[in-house]
Order: C-alpha cells, then sequence, then structure tokens
C-alpha cells in the first residue's frame, strides 16, 4: 500500500511566471523524503503538483511529468479527484473540519463519492486510522465532541488520522509542525517514522533538524534570486545532504551560513 | 526629567473612552426602548379588541375567530416564499462565490443588490399587472392535473390573484436579501477547510457540502429569518397582487389574506374598536415575529459546539 512517485522535468507557473524550473526527483515507496529550502524557494508549490492540489490556486499550471508508479497523473483523462484519493495532504495549519465531530473528521474522506460504510466497520476505521496517528488513547472517550476542541497537535494528529483512514499510497505534508510547540512537534515526528512502514512520506519543512530526524532523503531546494524560478539543487541520503553535500549552496544553507 | 505616576490619568485617551462606551451603551439602550415602546403601544391599544364582546368584533364572533384565518393566510404566503427563495437564493450565492468567473460574479452580486433597491410596490404592481395574468393557465393547468390535492383545488382564479402568485411575488423580494447574506458567508469559508476537503479526494461539490455548507449554515438560518421577516412584514405587494377573501386551501383559488395586507387595506376607514382589532393584528404578527426569531436562535445555539468559532 504505498507507491513510488518519479518525476520528470517538471516546471511549474503561475501565469506566466516561472515558478519551480525543471525539477526531476525519484521518491521512493515507503521512504520518508524532505524538502528543504528557504522561503519561496517553490518547494511547497512543488509539493502541491504532486497531488494536483496546485490547480486550486489561480493561474498555476505545470508542464512535464509526475510518474506514481509509471502512472502519468498529468496524463488525459486523469481525474484529479481520484489522483487526490490516493494521494493525501496533511497542512502547515491543523485544519479538522469544526463542524464535524472527531469521529466524522476522521470518517470525511471515507463517506466521499457516496461510498457506504456500515457502523461496525466505520467504528473499527476510526479506531485504526486514530491509533496509526497516535491519537486514540487521547480522544477515544470524545469522540463526538467537536476536532476544534483539541490542541493544536492532536488537531494536526487527528488531520493526519483523517488522511490515513483513506488508504492513500502517498502522504504529502506540508510544514506540518510549524504551527505546533515542541511536544507536539515530536508526537508528529514519531508518527511520520511509523508511517513510513506502510505510506510514502513525503514533508517539507523549514526546519533542518527535523529534516535531519524524520527523512531518509532530503531535497535542496533554491532561489537564485526574487523573480527566478525555484530549483531543485541537490537530492541525496539525508546524511550526505548534511554531512558532505556536493554543492556548495547546500552546504551553505545546513551550516546556517545563509536562510 | 519628569516621572509619570501611575495614579495621574490621561486626560484626552481617556475620555475618549468614556464618550465612546457612553455612545455604544446610549445606542444600545435606545434600541431597546423603541423595541418596549412599540410593544407597550401595541399591548395597550390592542386591550380592547381582546376585552370587548365578541359580537363587537368584526365578523362577530370575537378576535380569535378573526385573527386565526389571517394568521395562517400570512404563514402560507411566508412558507411558499421562503420554499422558492431559500434553494434559489444558496444556489446562486454559491455561484457568484464558488462557480462564476470573477468578472461575471461581482456583476451579478450588483444585480442582486439593485433587486433588493427596488420598492415593494413595484413589485406588487408587477405581480398584479404581469405575472399574475400570465401565470393563470397553469393554474388552470394545476387544478385540471393535480386537483385531487387539496391545496391545487379548481377552479382556479382566472385572475392569477392568488396567495400562490403573492407567494411567488414575495420570493423574488426575499431572494436579494437571502443570496447576498449567503454570498457574504460562503466567501468567509476558510481556505484550509476547502482545501482539506479537496485533499481527500473530494469532487467540487462535494467539497462545498463537507466545508462551505456545514460552515455556513448558521449564517443560512440568520439569512432565511431576515428574508422570512420581509415576506411575513410585506404589506404593499401583497395588497396589490392578493385577491383576498376566506381561509381556503386551494392555493389557486383567490382568498386568503395576510395580516399586514389586512391592517393596510382597512386602516384608513377603520375606527374605533375596528383601529382596536387591527392593531391587535399587528400585536400577533410582532409575536409571530418574535417566535420565529427564537426558533431560529435556539436552532443556531443547539450547534454552537460545532459551529467552528472556538
Amino acid at each position: 500500500m504505498s507507491k513510488r512517485i518519479d518525476v520528470k522535468d517538471l516546471n511549474v507557473y503561475y501565469g506566466n511566471f516561472l515558478a519551480v524550473e525543471d525539477v526531476s526527483i525519484n521518491i521512493e515507496a515507503k521512504s520518508v523524503t524532505a524538502f528543504i529550502g528557504p522561503s519561496g524557494c517553490g518547494k511547497s508549490t512543488f509539493l502541491r503538483t504532486l497531488n494536483r492540489m496546485h490547480e486550486v490556486l489561480p493561474g498555476a499550471r505545470v508542464e512535464g511529468e509526475v510518474l506514481l508508479d509509471g502512472d502519468n497523473l498529468y496524463g488525459p483523462g486523469v481525474d484529479p479527484v481520484t489522483v487526490r484519493s490516493q494521494i493525501g495532504m496533511v497542512f502547515q495549519r491543523p485544519n479538522p473540519f469544526p463542524t464535524m465531530s472527531i469521529r466524522d473528521n476522521v470518517l470525511a474522506g471515507v463517506k466521499l463519492n457516496n461510498q457506504k460504510i456500515s457502523k461496525g466497520e466505520a467504528d473499527a476505521l476510526v479506531e485504526r486510522s486514530l491509533r496509526g496517528a497516535n491519537l486514540w488513547n487521547e480522544v477515544k472517550d470524545r469522540l463526538e465532541k467537536p476536532g476544534s476542541g483539541l490542541s493544536g497537535g492532536q488537531q494536526q494528529r487527528l488531520c493526519i488520522a483523517r488522511a490515513i483512514a483513506v488508504e492513500p499510497q502517498v502522504i504529502l505534508m506540508d510544514e506540518p509542525c510549524s504551527a505546533l510547540d515542541p511536544i507536539s512537534t515530536l508526537a508528529v515526528e514519531d508518527l511520520i517514522n511509523e508511517l513510513k512502514d506502510q505510506y510514502t512520506v513525503v514533508i517539507v519543512t523549514h526546519n533542518m533538524q527535523q529534516a535531519a530526524r524524520v527523512s531518509d532523503k532530503t531535497a535542496f531546494f533554491n532561489i537564485a534570486g526574487t523573480g527566478k524560478p525555484g530549483k531543485l539543487i541537490e537530492f541525496a541520503e539525508t546524511s550526505t545532504i548534511f554531512n558532505n553535500p556536493s554543492q556548495k549552496a547546500t552546504e551553505d544553507y545546513v551550516s546556517g551560513r545563509f536562510g | 526629567m519628569t516621572t509619570t505616576s501611575l495614579t495621574s490619568s490621561q486626560g484626552a485617551g481617556r475620555a475618549g473612552d468614556k464618550v465612546f462606551s457612553g455612545a455604544a451603551l446610549a445606542a444600545g439602550c435606545l434600541i431597546l426602548a423603541v423595541l418596549f415602546g412599540v410593544a407597550l403601544f401595541l399591548v395597550i391599544q390592542a386591550i380592547p379588541a381582546f376585552t370587548a364582546p365578541a359580537a363587537d368584533i368584526q365578523g362577530g364572533e370575537g378576535f380569535f375567530a378573526y385573527i386565526w384565518p389571517i394568521v395562517i393566510g400570512t404563514l402560507i404566503a411566508a412558507i411558499i416564499a421562503l420554499a422558492i427563495a431559500t434553494p434559489v437564493s444558496i444556489g446562486v450565492a454559491l455561484f457568484i462565490s464558488h462557480f462564476a468567473p470573477r468578472g461575471l460574479a461581482s456583476g451579478l452580486g450588483y444585480v442582486i443588490d439593485l433587486l433588493a433597491a427596488i420598492p415593494s410596490v413595484v413589485y406588487g404592481a408587477w405581480g398584479a399587472a404581469f405575472l399574475a395574468p400570465q401565470i393563470s393557465p397553469a393554474y388552470g393547468w394545476l387544478a385540471a392535473n393535480m386537483g385531487w390535492l387539496p391545496i391545487f383545488q379548481g377552479p382556479a382564479s382566472a385572475t392569477g390573484k392568488t396567495i400562490l402568485t403573492a407567494g411567488i411575488v414575495l420570493s423574488v423580494m426575499v431572494i436579494p436579501i437571502i443570496t447576498s447574506l449567503s454570498r457574504e458567508i460562503f466567501l468567509q469559508t476558510p481556505k484550509l477547510h476547502e482545501e482539506a476537503a479537496l485533499a481527500l479526494g473530494a469532487t467540487r461539490w462535494e467539497m462545498i457540502k463537507m466545508s462551505v455548507l456545514s460552515f455556513a449554515r448558521p449564517g443560512i438560518i440568520s439569512a432565511v429569518m431576515l428574508g422570512l421577516g420581509r415576506a411575513l412584514g410585506e404589506t404593499m405587494a401583497v395588497a396589490l397582487v392578493l385577491s383576498s377573501g376566506a381561509l381556503t386551501a386551494s392555493l389557486i383559488q383567490s382568498g386568503n389574506q395576510t395580516i399586514a395586507a389586512e391592517i393596510a387595506l382597512n386602516f384608513p376607514e377603520a375606527s374605533g374598536l375596528k383601529v382596536s382589532t387591527l392593531i391587535a393584528a399587528g400585536l400577533v404578527l410582532f409575536v409571530i415575529t418574535l417566535a420565529v426569531n427564537m426558533i431560529a436562535r435556539w436552532i443556531i445555539s443547539r450547534h454552537k459546539e460545532f459551529s467552528g468559532a472556538n
């Protein structure tokens, strides 16, 4: 239940503005891949192109190929709705549905497309997903309470539970810990380590220690200057990126000389 | 070097605070005083109608027998208006907020707002002179084919001046109110929640059901209540469109009457007890409106936990 992603020569545009230029990258199944880089370098934009969520942004479009186990996400006749049900996403700020209970939040994705699910199956799925997100023990007695009543870290894990409930192939995370305190961050990082047993995880982070802690491979993105497109500078094993990078820019960034 | 003592107050800023809080308090009190004054006036003026012998009230059977048919008539007209206006308004508002291209959306929003600015007497004239004659063949068809339903029982009115026509005219008047309020609320749906739904593999419509409509639910109820307030209280349009009469179940015969139109049509020539009766009718309308609003507030507060405001 996880697939690899291969990106070939991908360009991302906002209108006529080239935001990300010529990215090719191979993301292994059942691994954690981190994207790091300074603000505005296009790493979040690029992440969104992996499940076509960039199409929500006005004027955004891509050229190139993104292959999920060989199937092009941008091929003719591919429905973005299907793509997104296979490649889930967790956002920067926790966004459980405020009008739904914790239980309904977990089931939100499963109930889409008029899928019917019996109460017993639903209960089992809720428990499995919340356990998978290390949240079950904290919320098992208040499943019918609103998700918005949880703490920020719990809300983010609820969002992860919601994402894994639909059993995606890949989970994309866009700075999932940037709005969380250190304890909650630790809980989410532990969770990411467990998730890679089953899922392909791609995480964007501003926190280089986080990338070093959670990821197997790291991609460094950079931007030459304002108005220039973001580029993939270097992609290698995380230990290589942090200890022995081949590019000068990568070394400057990870050693804190800029950014 | 000067030192500022903690106890000395800085005159100007403090005075501004006081003026502002005083003004806000006065405005708050004023609205309560006005409401109380109107209620008091209605009650005092209406008392004779409640205490008078039944034979003296119009119709000769007491105030209750006089008022209940027009209460029902008022509710029928308002329900017809909302039954038509609510789905149309939500549809238009969704189209403007989430489907239409930006240029078209702002133009359409402007036109909808203009609809609200048309005086009700114009709607009444349009309903009576244009809509009623146009729609009467449809009533004939309803009477012929669906006459077994009590609400479409024939013979249909030849002029089309029925409670159904009045309800349709009212719905046109209510649509701009519900639409513009709903549109504002739909636009305030946090992008985060819309993206959350889309990222789970929701289609556009599922995203709207999941995040936009559920987020906007209390706002939609408030908007519908404001629309209902207008539909219940609308006078001129109903007075012009409806050929009033006794209470009847059929919506396509002439007959029925609403409280507001009853007051407007009879007040100029009324005197003595008749005035009290009409004011008592006004009091009843006031109470209905109050009750409807309280029910709406109760519905909204029941789901407070899940409103997203916490």
